[in-house]
């Protein structure tokens, strides 16, 4: 790596350069979790690269084969789904464990699923306020 | 690769993507193949560290210097070292190809979206969405002016199709009225679009 890789970088002021996309890399903290793990075990040497793109581009075109046109297009969750057959296909994982431990989350009483929390009656006074 | 499980499973309320990515995160760390606040790290890294400031890092060394224009059309890969981050996921095999004010080149991946990451960062929503990714290759001169770049009818459009084994970065043509700017100067003028080739890089 060379000196210039390692220059500080002036990222305030009016000359600041761009930086980011302009726009959320993520829609959802879900979608940052499932690229995140996947960067990470390629990084530990779990799989390979062209491994998990060849699962991801498997799920793109089985999507895009399928689909009945009402369904909307999510590019993480065939990420997701990638992750999952590259390792259930290794044997890191069983076949169901994914789904059962996430339908175990979806037992949580409610309050402990962080997606839920809307509609709870929390936080929600403006109609008692009137009284 | 076939599917390894009912998708049905996938968009349901019970079973939402978000609780399957949860479930995932839970068996992993778990079993001790990863963890959490490296998975934090990794996407703090992708999220606010790499971007198209590296690709206009590497470009306005391209546009001041021209041995390092030469390497960088020879050996994408290695040139892009000289001046940024270039490892990791998505790092290999950048091609970087030139455009000129006869042939524009315009970069897709048709059938995921492979994207040169350390150059520019995660690709925007567009660039994964099926309809570029189909139409850009049928009606490229059509897609380009619908976002915004109108190319006379004599430009050669050439669509560069992304995959494991090339990922293609576009070096813009640097725009007239900028001879006088330093490199630092340029830097700021030079967009993601531009690095993908769906824009054009505007003098200030």
């Amino acid at each position: 790596m060379s000196a210039a890789a390692l220059a500080p970088l002036a990222l305030d002021g009016p000359g600041a350069p761009p930086r980011s996309n302009g726009e959320l890399v993520f829609a959802e903290p879900w979608e940052s979790r499932a690229f995140g793990m996947a960067v990470a075990l390629h990084d530990a040497g779990a799989f390979d690269w062209p491994a998990f793109q060849a699962a991801l581009i498997a799920r793109i075109a089985a999507w895009e084969a399928d689909r009945s046109g009402d369904e909307t297009w999510s590019y993480y969750v065939h990420w997701l789904g990638a992750l999952e057959d590259v390792l259930v296909a290794d044997g890191t994982l069983g076949n169901r464990d994914i789904t059962e431990r996430a339908g175990r989350l979806a037992a949580r009483p409610a309050g402990h699923d962080h997606d839920r929390e809307h509609g709870h009656g929390h936080g929600a006074p403006a109609d008692h306020r009137e009284h | 690769m076939t599917t390894q499980y009912d998708p049905a499973d996938l968009g349901t309320e019970r079973l939402s993507p978000a609780l399957r990515t949860e479930a995932l995160e839970q068996l992993l760390t778990e079993r001790g193949l990863v963890r959490t606040d490296v998975i934090d790290g990794f996407v703090a890294k992708y999220e606010s560290d790499l971007g198209p400031l590296n690709g206009a890092r590497v470009v306005a060394r391209a546009w001041v210097d021209p041995e390092y224009k030469a390497r960088l059309l020879k050996n994408g890969t290695e040139a892009i070292k000289e001046v940024a981050w270039g490892g990791g996921a998505n790092g290999e095999h950048i091609v970087v190809v030139e455009n000129t004010p006869t042939r524009h080149n315009v970069v897709v991946c048709t059938l995921c979206s492979c994207y040169p990451w350390p150059v520019l960062g995660l690709p925007p929503s567009w660039y994964k969405d099926p309809v570029y990714r189909a139409r850009v290759v049928r009606e490229p001169r059509t897609v380009l002016a619908e976002m915004g770049l109108e190319l006379d009818d004599d430009v050669e459009i050439v669509v560069r199709d992304s995959s494991s084994e090339v990922r293609w970065l576009v070096l813009p043509e640097r725009p007239a009225g900028t001879e006088d700017l330093t490199e630092e100067e340029l830097v700021p003028l030079i967009g993601r679009d531009a690095l993908v080739g769906v824009a054009k890089v505007a003098a200030p």
